[in-house]
């Protein structure tokens, strides 16, 4: 399923093969002089099976198979094509921490990320933290028991940067806990309670 | 100059895997390629439609310019290691705790697991009316609006060498590897060439639209910190207004080599203040050879040398000062 390293991936870039495959599938045809040639002043030979837009993500411990434009972030993806709306986009400037997920347990910004380079990686969402039975995860416990949020915009942000940041640091001060969260912004001011929230939740991570 | 928040032009993405078909790709790609690192400078310009290139190619996944190793006496960084790792190597920890320090610094924790060490000194100005697609000198046209115009919003800008362009040098390691005298690999399909990270940066007396030396078709590949400074007396600190996120107004990286308390010989380099990162060979000399408490006052007088503030950064000459102080006497509070 790789590309070629030396190959792009092109906006429109369907093999031959894959595109042939999809007018058989579609049961159609169609004029598509434009899907071969790609955009103009591209112009390099395509080689076949070479140039893949179509890539595998692990997300949430499942594999999706999706349809990425090369100029697409992880946000436009996971919201606009897998239906995960958990996170959000608040400035799409890597300023304010509402898009956070995990990748390979590290807090990114998924509104900052281009989608094709965190292929192969694992992915995870505030909609990956829930038990398989729908048991709340102990940190969503947690902002629950103490109320942590206002509106709630930042939170599925908030919850993905402590969860990585418990990785590194599982007992953290209070302290420590701001600064690991410190990439994340709330419009509603609501900081002291949503580290109290966290810090609940993290205490209900450590006992397991 | 709007912003468009309808996600970015197409481009091409090219995924090399190796340094070497990264010069293969850059350089039959030319003027047309954009080297991405971590992408947190890139994607925006791109999204501001203010940078439309045909094709990007994505240097994530060419595993030898990640980590840290030693080679001899020098420690070798390549230039995709992120910031957050740059900050827990346990080796920059216990030499260069000075780069270690100024990384972790930088914006917030998630820009520094993504954004990368060659990325950083790399960046481009954050000038608002450059970034917003002004045509001012830097990005083509014919004034600048920071510094000509009498409503110019100036008080992030530059005090030292403006010579048409106000513009700094936002990067937070910047001045650390320069204080280290840091060496960078540059590489390119015609071969490969060493700078001192100090001749790296370019101000507008020689290129107004430039940051840096980088050319077309190459890739910086290592950032080489030699014994030289390994273990020194150090001191940085950033004053911003914000502690996340926020760029520096003035930064300031230190590396003194003491016998007791006399200072032997010292770098002082300041971020923020000019085009390129400020290096202050004046107080270094001034400082050789004596007692920290003694340098300090000369050192303070002639920090700000050659300093010409602008109507709204006048408080970045008293910044300086302070911040050279603190560097010798090596406390944060005063
Ligand atoms: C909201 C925000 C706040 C920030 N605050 C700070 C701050 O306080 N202090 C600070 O120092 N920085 C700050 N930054 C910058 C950030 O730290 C990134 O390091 C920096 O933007 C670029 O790193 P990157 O790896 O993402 O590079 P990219 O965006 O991918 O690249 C930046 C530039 O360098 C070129 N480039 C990168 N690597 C190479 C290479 N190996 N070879 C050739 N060319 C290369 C690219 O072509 C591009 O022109 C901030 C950024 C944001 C978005
Ligand atoms: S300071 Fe430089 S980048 Fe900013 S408006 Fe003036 S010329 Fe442009
Ligand atoms: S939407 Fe990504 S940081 Fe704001
Ligand atoms: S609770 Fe409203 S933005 Fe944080």
């Amino acid at each position: 399923m790789n590309a070629s390293p030396l190959e792009p991936i092109r906006p429109g870039g369907m093999t031959r093969r894959q595109f042939i495959k999809s007018v058989i599938a579609a049961g159609a045809v169609t004029s598509a002089g434009l899907l071969f040639t790609g955009p103009a002043g591209a112009g390099h030979k395509t080689s076949p099976g070479a140039v893949e837009r179509l890539i595998t993500l692990t997300v949430n411990g499942q594999q999706r198979r999706v349809d990425v434009l090369p100029q697409e972030t992880l946000a436009q993806t996971l919201r606009g094509k897998l239906g995960l709306t958990g996170l959000k986009v608040g400035c799409d400037r890597a300023e304010c921490g509402a898009c956070t997920v995990l990748v390979d347990n590290e807090p990114l910004y998924a509104c900052s990320t281009l989608t094709h380079s965190v292929r192969g990686k694992n992915i995870l969402t505030v909609e990956g933290l829930a038990r398989a039975d729908g048991g709340l995860h102990p940190l969503q416990q947690g902002v629950l028991d103490e109320q942590g949020f206002q509106c709630g915009y930042c939170a599925p942000g908030f919850l993905m940067a402590t969860l990585g940041y418990l990785t590194a640091n599982p007992n953290p001060t209070r302290q420590e806990l701001a600064h690991g969260v410190s990439g994340n912004l709330c419009r509603c001011q609501d900081y002291d309670k949503i580290l109290t929230a966290l810090m609940r939740g993290a205490e209900y991570m450590r006992r397991g | 100059m709007a912003i468009i928040r309808d996600g970015m032009q197409p481009f091409d993405l090219y995924q090399p895997t190796s340094v070497e078909d990264a010069l293969t790709l850059a350089d039959r790609l030319g003027a047309d390629a954009w080297m991405l690192a971590g992408g947190l400078d890139s994607l925006e310009r791109f999204k501001d439609r203010l940078k439309r290139p045909k094709a990007v190619i994505d240097l994530g996944r060419v595993e030898e310019l990640r980590g840290v190793r030693r080679e001899g006496e020098d420690l070798v960084i390549g230039s995709m290691t992120t910031l957050t790792e740059v900050n827990r190597d346990p080796e920059i920890r216990a030499r260069f705790g000075l780069l270690a320090e100024a990384a972790g610094e930088v914006a917030s924790p998630q820009i520094r697991n993504q954004g990368t060490l060659g990325g950083n000194i790399s960046q481009d100005t954050r000038c608002w009316y450059y970034r917003g697609g002004w045509q001012c000198y830097r990005a083509g046209g014919g004034t600048c609006y920071a510094g000509e115009s009498t409503q110019g919003q100036n008080r992030e800008h530059a005090l030292f060498g403006v010579e048409g362009c106000a513009a700094v040098s936002p990067s937070d390691t910047a001045p650390a590897l320069i204080a280290l005298e840091a060496r960078l690999v540059i590489k390119s399909a015609k071969g490969a060439r060493e700078v001192a990270v100090e001749d790296y940066f370019v101000g507008p007396d020689t290129d107004i639209t430039r940051m840096n030396v980088l050319g077309t078709g190459e890739v910086l590949t290592e950032i080489r910190l030699p014994a030289t400074w390994a273990g020194v007396t150090f001191y940085f600190e950033k004053v911003r207004d914000r502690p996340v996120w926020d760029f520096p107004l003035v930064n300031i990286a230190a590396a003194m080599q003491l016998s007791g308390d006399r200072i032997d010989r010292a770098r002082f380099v300041l971020g923020a203040v000019a085009a390129r990162p400020w290096r202050l060979p004046q107080v270094e000399a001034a400082v050789a050879g004596r007692a920290r408490n003694a340098a300090v006052d000369a050192a303070a007088r002639l920090a700000a040398d050659g300093a010409v503030p602008l109507p709204q950064n006048g408080y970045k000459v008293a910044l300086v000062r302070n911040l050279v102080k603190r560097a010798i006497l090596g406390k944060t509070t005063s």
